[in-house]
């Protein structure tokens, strides 16, 4: 038995086909009973890492170990992982009850248990009565359960799920989400779950690996993750930031300064990863933490100067997108209609400030 | 579709073409059927009014080179007086028996063909598919006739074992009885069974052998349970592709089958030529057609009646 903080442990792994790093050197741990999720862009190695968890990959360098044993070179049928497929692979010649008793085979229990097994997991996936349709009698949704069903009754150390809510529809997707990770929390069982929806991800997961060209960039818990990226790539992929590159030209109040050529001098905290003096930075901030007003804001905050470019009503909140004299991308701002300002929507060609509060910014890394 | 409507719109007169046209227009079945019957005329010309005549001429008698036009069971009875000529029912059970193994036998051989074909081969699938029906483009009785140098007295096998000193005297059972008709057949119906396999095992989807893996079985348990059972449809369709034709084969027999490995089709073949009694072929061909038809009723009620009670139970 290993440590529950490395249960399972990934060291040095890499997986190239041909010129292409699939993986490319990974190392990390994931805990026990952890709802683990891999998130990142198309084509940048999530299923391939997935699929060198369950042993259908061999990897070209690197270990894996699950509780403590080196699977490296065990074949996946004797792996304590089960996997749940994106397109489910519902066996279309059995029936529920069979799809969902097919690996109890291996365990050698009896006729009744099997039974028994079988139709307590269709309670847990709130499908009873449903054991004898076969696959194309079910719908996305319940294909979707059953896979989880006939994955779960072999009791694996871990759960492999590559994008299985991918096929839902949005409605179906949320409903799906909760239930999986309620799920997870009465069986306990380790969850490896990929996806490329980061607000999926960020629902759902204990903690969050972004992945990027085969590379991890962070490992967080989905609050820090949103709060405090570590770099500018997983700044990007999570959510929507704004980026103001500069560089910092010294501290004042435990706060750095930051140069930002024509925006002028902006404050950021400095304290996770400090930044020496002259080194290029970004200072990020979300548009919810940004303030949008006809006229100059007072001392303490950060604010630059623009002209509102377009804006977008949804209903409960609005997007505003200034363009700032020196910046490329205009500044997004997103604000609760219940507390905005209402005039700005007809500011015309009058300037406009944006304003943030120094806490609210992120010092990542300038390129 | 338009076009047509169009035409009928301003073409008031010729009530019937537009009435005909309208119909053609409204109406799928209609249209199904007009696209259906060039190949129906041909179907009819071809196989129902031969096939008509066949069986009439069933209930004919031949009276030496006339033909009695009176209708009788005749012929029917002396097919099935087994105690007087067992020779039709015999050669009938014997040709039934001798497919049935030909049919076993090309799909246990096709079966691995097209698995390598589906699974093994990443690249170049067309040129492998053409490779494998090379030999099929010689023609079907220079295949027959090969087998015969290959399998004869003095043939390639027996050439070859006796120089080898392993053999002094030519192996006789090879040629001329029933394992060469068997043998013969299996390799000339081999590359038609290969391509419903083969398709049948290129449809299935991977990821359902890779959850077979994942759910602990080992290679041969995911044949057995997930790749065999999804082949079925293909390995049915080539069993039929063979079986059928092959009861009613008599070149082969001809050839290779000497008098131990004459089949059904010889003895048609005889009765309309040298024995000359059309009427008797006729009546032992409806018979062997219905005992086909038979047959494969039966098997694809058998295979009908498992997936029903499947999907019951
Ligand atoms: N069998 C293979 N042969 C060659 N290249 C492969 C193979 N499998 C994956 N790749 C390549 O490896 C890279 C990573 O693929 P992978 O399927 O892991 O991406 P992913 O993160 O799961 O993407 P997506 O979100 O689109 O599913 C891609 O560039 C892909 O083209
Ligand atoms: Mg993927």
């Amino acid at each position: 038995m290993a440590a529950d903080e490395s249960f399972i442990a990934i060291r040095n792994l890499s997986k190239h086909f041909g010129s292409v790093k699939a993986v490319d050197d990974i190392s990390f741990n994931i805990r026990r009973g952890e709802f683990f999720s891999l998130l990142g862009p198309s084509g940048c190695g999530k299923t391939t890492l997935l699929r060198i968890l369950a042993g259908f990959e061999i990897p070209t360098k690197g270990d894996v170990l699950i509780d403590g044993q080196d699977m490296t070179t065990v074949p996946p049928h004797l792996r304590p992982t089960n996997m749940v497929f994106q397109s489910y692979a519902i066996f279309p010649h059995l029936d529920v009850k069979q799809n969902i008793a097919y690996g109890l085979r291996k365990t050698g229990i009896s006729k009744e248990e099997t039974e028994r097994t079988v139709n307590e997991a269709l309670e847990m996936i709130k499908l009873p009565g449903y054991g004898n349709r076969r696959a194309d009698q079910l719908s996305g949704g319940q294909r979707q359960r059953i896979a989880l069903a006939r994955a779960l009754v072999c009791k694996p150390k871990v759960l492999l799920l590559d994008e299985p809510l991918g096929a839902l529809d949005k409605k179906l997707r949320e409903e799906m989400q909760l239930e999986l990770r309620q799920l997870q929390r009465s069986v306990g069982i380790t969850f490896v779950f990929v996806t490329h929806d980061q607000e999926e991800a960020l629902t759902m997961s204990d903690r969050i690996a972004v992945m990027s060209r085969g590379k991890v960039l962070q490992i967080e818990t989905s609050s820090r993750l949103y709060e405090a990226p570590n770099c500018r790539e997983v700044a990007d992929f999570i959510g929507t930031m704004n980026f103001i590159d500069g560089s910092v030209a010294g501290s004042e109040n435990g706060y750095a300064v930051i140069d930002a050529g024509p925006l002028g001098s902006l404050r950021a905290p400095n304290a996770e990863r400090p930044f020496e003096r002259n080194r290029r930075v970004t200072l990020a901030v979300r548009p919810e933490k940004l303030r949008i007003e006809t006229a100059p804001p007072g001392d303490g905050t950060n604010s630059v100067a623009g002209k509102l470019g377009a804006q977008s009503y949804l209903g409960d909140r609005s997007h505003f997108y200034v363009e700032v004299p020196g910046m490329t991308k205009r500044i997004a701002v997103a604000s609760q209609n219940a507390t905005r300002n209402l005039d700005i929507t007809d500011s015309g060609d009058r300037p406009v400030w944006v304003s943030w509060p120094v806490e609210s910014g992120v010092l990542l890394p300038g390129e | 579709m338009v076009s047509v409507a169009e035409k009928t719109l301003v073409q008031p007169t010729g009530g019937l073409r537009r009435r005909f046209m309208t119909l053609l227009y409204r109406s799928e079945g209609v249209r199904g059927y007009a696209l259906l019957l060039p190949t129906l005329l041909v179907m009819i010309a071809m196989l129902v009014v031969p096939l008509g005549t066949l069986a009439l001429q069933s209930f004919w008698t031949q009276i030496y080179f006339k033909l009695d036009h009176s209708f009788t069971l005749n012929n029917y009875l002396q097919i099935f007086d087994f105690k007087q000529n067992p020779i039709y029912l015999v050669l009938l059970f014997r040709s039934i028996i001798m497919s049935l193994m030909v049919t076993f036998f090309v799909v246990i051989t096709a079966y691995p063909m097209a698995y390598f074909l589906a699974f093994k081969v990443q690249r170049h699938k067309l040129v492998w598919l053409i490779l494998i029906t090379v030999p099929f483009w010689t023609s079907y009785l220079l295949r027959v006739f090969a087998w015969k140098i290959i399998l004869g007295f003095q043939g390639v096998i027996n050439s070859g074992l006796i120089s080898l000193g392993l053999i002094d005297q030519p192996l006789e059972f090879l040629l001329y009885n029933q394992t060469s008709v068997v043998i013969t057949l299996t390799h000339a119906w081999a590359a038609f069974a290969i391509l419903p396999i083969y398709v049948s095992l290129e449809k299935i989807d991977r990821s359902l052998l890779e959850a077979a893996t994942d759910l602990g079985d080992t290679p041969r348990e995911r044949f057995w349970r997930v790749t065999f059972p999804l082949s079925m449809p293909g390995v049915v369709a080539a069993g039929l592709l063979v079986f059928i034709p092959t009861v009613g084969d008599y070149v082969t027999p001809n050839v290779v089958g000497g008098t131990s490995g004459i089949m059904i089709g010889n003895i048609i073949q005889s009765l309309f030529g040298k024995a000359n009694n059309a009427p008797l072929g006729s009546a032992v061909s409806i018979v062997m057609m219905a005992a086909i038809t038979l047959l494969v009723c039966a098997f694809l009620m058998l295979i009908g009646r498992r997936r029903w009670k499947h999907a019951e139970t």
